[in-house]
């Protein structure tokens, strides 16, 4: 069994006091001790921003690589060794800005990783300014009168592309989100964990306070039911004065795996190479 | 009697024109005689003009001719398009009739191949089976040789359809043994010699098999699909995973995600994708994460002539990626160096932690030619990553240890004891971020200096062919081999040598410099406006070659257009 020790990393963090993002790193180190998997086996891939620097404040292996490309190497590398537990963490910009396309397509190819999107409404790294799912008419430097662009929905899209396993968390209830987390390795296939997470430096808006007033569980109605295509996209659309976390949607897909025959057979980092004997494909070109 | 000929097929897109000339190979080939064939082609699915042209010989075949002796027009426009192509005593094989037309010139030779589609195969959907019988009759060799080649090519038809081809084409090679009434076209067969017939891109996927390739993903785009197209034609018996991606960043990302996971991986594409994945592979750069990627080039800028051929991304492939890390560019010549350098660059990749490109180009991606089965023994898999059973021995793993050689080892994930931090920030020995100088220039060290004096010490060697003595010598890299080879056989009034690059990067410096030592004049055979070898050389030997003899109208050098170049040289 593992041990909350055994996640520890003795690189120093580079995240602003008070950030969101020590919450969400509690939350899946309490997953991944739940888990029981030893570190050799967690792959976390990342890619640029704050949320891309969580690998290195946890023991797991870690590909932190390019802005937005995570996903990619991620869904390669658990098709290259599928015995791997493969997480992202990633966040609005990385993930639903300059890796949109291989969000939407990383849905369809329904891999088995599990993505974890810090949303803090904002970009930090690059110091404030507005991200793809910055609320409207919110004023940055680069944005002086305000955001004008249509935030995107996330969540609705996940489902509408066929995830099967949509969900929110908040980075204040880490017991919560690492729940979430949790279920999310345990599906089958491409999990969302999208995780709201206040940014101290650059959202004035959506802060602690504004997020604990609005955030409801919506689990915890037991009239909800997460299996519904048509109450879950209604229910992943809701955001002001309300905003709900938990299992948003859940279904079970048939994932990349089991769809390309992967499952039946070893992990192909075992594939043995040294005499691979082509004589037979060669006849067919004589 | 004919030592060798070149025969073209002409028509619509659409209308089978490879067909016709896969058969026609298939049966040559049977006949025991040597091919190069390519097909041109435009960029649409139905329409246009398109041709294939077959050289056949009773001697090995390099390159293309300019004319062709027999011309199949499939259509009318392929009449006027590529009258002037034909070589003095050539021929055309048409259906007046059908495409009325009332010439009579001497060249033409009328074949009523629709009506005789319609007759012995109920359909003029089999002329193409008419036109191959007609072509062998000319050419005087057995019928069987057309017969036996349909049966192959179609052997997953029905029966009915299998002998209405037959019927067709028997009545075609009857027509042409009664009417054709010249033996010039006639050539002799000899004994089949058991060559493979295959084209480059055929012969990079069966590299990548042999190779150990075990993930590939490429987003389509010519001249390179071919490969990917192969390697999923086998990816079921071998246990490869060919992902389609969304795009050529995430094809090269994946790639890297697999390799960093244990598994030989590769991605292709052109140009403009290639452009697509400059990031990544700067991005396998600094995590050292081997790979291979092939550009199989067409003409550019943007989106250029894309079912043409160029060697226009020389430059852009040795320098591509922003920073500074090692990589290895070959540039296979001919079909086997293809699948020999596409082996050893996974090796090389594996061996260095580099990315490994290949640069080929349309010419040589679709031209087929007919090869030596390959050597296996000399086509072997070498590993050197820790394996399995060594890596319970590995504790306090570093993945960027700093060496003597520059290489730190390479474990894969989950099967050591430790984990493994790969980064793209400038990192640590143990891969974590890291803004210190020092750990800067000892990380830039090992990833630009120490692997590039290591990768210069194997560089695939230039060929170097009748040089001494020679009253010039050709340089070239890439697909242009063919055509250099022939011209050096076969011009008379000069002695002509050349020396030829399967490998551009590291540029082979020592090599060029002894090769060329001494050479009365050299020029470089380049299909591209930028004389982009020459001044490679340049910047990296310092001799500046007497001239440039250069191609850039997406079509590919033959035989006879460089000789007559060669002529031209002062």
């Amino acid at each position: 069994m593992a041990d909350v020790k055994d996640f520890m990393s003795s690189d120093p963090i580079a995240w602003c006091p008070g950030c969101g993002d020590f919450g969400i790193l509690n939350a899946l180190k309490m997953a991944l001790v739940k888990l029981g998997r030893p570190p050799k086996d967690i792959l976390i891939a990342s890619g640029i921003g704050q949320a891309a620097k969580l690998p290195h404040y946890i023991k797991c292996n870690c590909i932190n690589g390019l802005h937005g490309r995570s996903l990619s190497y991620a869904a390669a590398a658990k098709i290259a060794n599928r015995g791997l537990t493969v997480l992202v963490t990633t966040g609005d910009g990385d993930c639903y800005g300059e890796g949109g396309n291989h969000f939407i397509h990383n849905i369809r190819r329904n891999v088995d990783i599990t993505v974890i999107v810090h949303n803090n409404q904002i970009y930090g790294l690059t110091k404030g300014q507005a991200s793809p799912t910055t609320d409207p008419g919110y004023i940055t430097k680069v944005q002086p009168q305000g955001v004008i662009l249509e935030p995107i929905h996330a969540l609705e899209m996940a489902i509408a592309l066929g995830a099967g396993f949509v969900s929110r968390g908040y980075s204040a209830n880490s017991e919560h989100l690492s729940s979430l987390i949790l279920e999310g390795i345990n599906h089958k296939g491409f999990s969302l964990v999208e995780v709201l997470q206040p940014c101290v430096s650059f959202n004035k808006k959506n802060t602690y306070e504004w997020y604990s007033k609005r955030i409801y569980k919506v689990n915890d109605d037991p009239a909800y039911n997460p299996g519904d295509f048509v109450a879950a996209f209604q229910k992943a659309s809701e955001w002001g004065d309300k905003i709900p976390i938990g299992i948003i949607y859940k279904a079970e897909k048939a994932s990349y795996e089991e769809k390309s025959g992967l499952d039946q057979r070893p992990p192909l980092v075992e594939e043995e190479i040294d005499d691979i004997d082509i004589t037979g494909i060669l006849k067919g070109y004589a | 009697m004919a030592e060798e000929l070149t025969i073209k097929i002409a028509g619509e897109a659409g209308q089978g024109m490879q067909a016709i000339s896969a058969v026609l190979a298939k049966a040559f080939k049977k006949a025991g005689l040597h091919l190069f064939v390519n097909n041109d082609f435009m960029s649409r699915i139905r329409g246009g003009n398109n041709f294939s042209q077959l050289r056949i010989s009773v001697n090995p075949v390099y390159t293309l001719r300019r004319k062709s002796d027999i011309t199949v027009s499939m259509d009318k426009e392929s009449i006027g398009l590529h009258k002037s192509a034909m070589a003095d005593k050539g021929t055309m094989i048409l259906d007046k009739q059908k495409f009325n037309i009332t010439d009579n010139a001497a060249a033409f030779f009328d074949v009523p191949f629709y009506d005789m589609a319609k007759k012995a195969g109920g359909s003029e959907l089999f002329a193409n089976s008419a036109a191959c019988g007609v072509v062998v009759g000319i050419t005087r060799l057995d019928f069987r040789y057309v017969e036996d080649a349909l049966r192959e090519i179609f052997a997953d038809k029905t029966p009915e359809i299998i002998k209405a081809n037959v019927d067709t084409a028997r009545l075609g090679y009857d027509f042409a043994r009664s009417n054709f009434k010249s033996d010039i076209f006639s050539v002799k067969e000899s004994k089949p010699n058991g060559n493979l017939l295959m084209n480059g891109n055929e012969a990079i996927a069966l590299g990548a098999i042999r190779g150990g390739c075990k993930f590939y993903s490429a987003y389509p785009m010519s001249p390179s699909t071919g490969i990917m197209e192969n390697v999923s034609r086998y990816a079921k018996d071998f246990n490869i995973i060919v992902e389609q991606a969304e795009d050529e960043i995430a094809a090269i990302n994946m790639i890297i995600g697999a390799s960093f996971a244990g598994v030989r991986s590769m991605c292709a594409t052109s140009g403009g994708g290639f452009a697509l994945m400059v990031e990544g592979l700067s991005l396998s750069g600094m995590l050292e994460t081997p790979i291979v990627a092939v550009d199989a080039q067409r003409p550019a800028p943007a989106t250029g002539f894309p079912t043409r051929t160029e060697q226009a991304d020389l430059d852009f492939l040795i320098h591509a990626g922003h920073g500074e890390f090692a990589r290895a560019v070959f540039s296979p010549g001919t079909v086997e160096q293809a699948f020999y350098l596409t082996v050893k660059a996974f090796n090389l990749a594996e061996k260095y932690q580099i990315p490994v490109l290949i640069m080929t180009d349309q010419h040589l991606a679709d031209s087929s030619r007919d090869i030596e089965v390959f050597d296996l023994g000399k086509a072997k898999v070498e590993r050197h990553r820790i394996s399995k059973e060594d890596s319970k021995k590995v504790a306090g793993y570093k993945r960027y240890q700093l060496t003597e050689t520059g290489v730190s080892p390479l474990a894969v994930p989950s099967w050591i004891e430790d984990v493994i931090y790969a980064d793209s920030d400038e990192h640590t020995e143990e891969g974590h971020i890291t803004e210190d100088a020092k750990i800067r220039v000892s990380m830039v060290e090992k990833r630009f200096y120490k692997k590039m004096a290591l990768l210069s010490r194997e560089i695939e060697e230039p060929t170097g062919y009748q040089i001494k003595d020679a009253d010039i010598v050709l340089v070239g890299f890439g697909s242009t081999y063919g055509a250099m080879k022939e011209a050096c056989d076969t011009m008379k009034d000069k002695k002509v040598g050349f020396v030829h690059l399967s490998q551009v990067w590291p540029f082979p410096s020592d090599h060029i410099i002894k090769l060329l030592k001494g050479s009365k004049k050299t020029a470089t055979v380049e299909n591209n406006a930028g004389a982009q070898l020459a001044k490679l050389i340049r910047r990296s030997t310092g001799i500046e070659v007497n001239g440039s003899i250069l191609k850039f109208d997406g079509r590919p050098f033959n035989l006879d257009y460089l000789t007559e170049k060669i002529s031209e040289v002062e």
